[in-house]
């Protein structure tokens, strides 16, 4: 019992909360940097990825299993939003004939 | 242990960049499946078994699968993106940058983190994540199968070519 312990305990938390803000900024800039809408939908399951890597990661080290099921929802929630992604994706092809989110703009103030 | 930590670290974290720079969409979805799969080595790492197997299955199989899909299906394979403008992409980058910096200030003094009720050597393995599953969270359990249902009909809804597109 004590060797699982000191074995995730071997890996400071502080360095698992510093990848996961890392990976967030490189999807937040992302998000910023590309104008292909399916980039930026790649994007965003990295900034998903993130957070629930934390989640597991405090998870662990709490032992408490409940945020292992929360990253569960995540990974629903995000799966979820893939599919959907995806079609406005495919029906924004289908329209505009072009995925170049900057095409998108007849709402813009 | 530390040695692997650092080798899956520094394989997702240069992933995540070549998935923003690269030119090609199908670059960037080979690197972002080589990046998934070094966050599931981080989730062995952390004794999540269960969830490194669901994120191989849902991510690497399933969604990166359907990416895979939609860019083949409208032939997105071309490296003819425009471009931002410059100023827009050092906004991008910088504005990432401070995120990333403001976030580590916040946790600049450490993080000590406790057993909640003493150590249990099964968490993250499938009993213990089944078992709170189906009893504290049945209910969100089972409304997500709702939200499942919806998304499949919005996308069938969404991806149905319209018959006449005046009516649309």
């Amino acid at each position: 019992m004590n060797e699982v312990l000191s074995a995730i305990r071997l890996v400071p938390l502080e360095h698992y909360v510093m990848l996961s803000f890392a990976l967030f900024s490189i999807g937040l800039t992302g998000v910023l940097f590309r104008r292909n809408t399916i980039i930026i939908l790649m994007c965003l399951e990295l900034m998903f990825n993130s957070v629930n890597l934390l989640l597991t990661a405090f998870s662990a080290h709490h032992s408490d299993p409940g945020g292992q099921v929360f990253v569960f929802f995540i990974m629903l929630v995000a799966a979820a939003e893939v599919t959907v992604g995806l079609a406005v994706l495919v029906m924004m092809k289908r329209n505009v004939d072009s995925v170049d989110i900057d095409q998108l703009n007849r709402l813009r103030w | 242990m530390l040695t692997l930590f650092y080798l899956f670290a520094a394989i997702s974290v240069l992933s995540a960049l070549v998935v923003v720079a690269a030119r090609s969409p199908v670059n960037s979805v080979i690197a972002l499946i080589v990046c998934f799969l070094s966050i599931a080595g981080h989730y062995i790492l952390l004794n999540a078994q269960f969830l490194a197997v669901v994120h191989i299955i849902v991510y690497t199989g399933a969604i990166m699968v359907l990416f895979l899909f939609v860019i083949m299906l409208l032939n997105l394979n071309k490296a003819t993106e425009p471009q931002k403008s410059l100023a827009t992409r050092v906004a991008a980058v910088v504005t990432g940058g401070l995120v990333l910096l403001t976030l580590l200030a916040a946790v600049r003094h450490g993080i000590s983190v406790e057993p909640a009720n003493g150590f249990d050597i099964g968490t993250g393995l499938v009993r213990s994540v089944g078992r709170s599953l189906f009893n504290e969270f049945l209910l969100p359990f089972e409304v997500s199968s709702v939200l499942f249902l919806s998304a499949m009909v919005g996308a069938v809804m969404l991806g149905r070519r319209e018959k006449n597109p005046q009516a649309a």
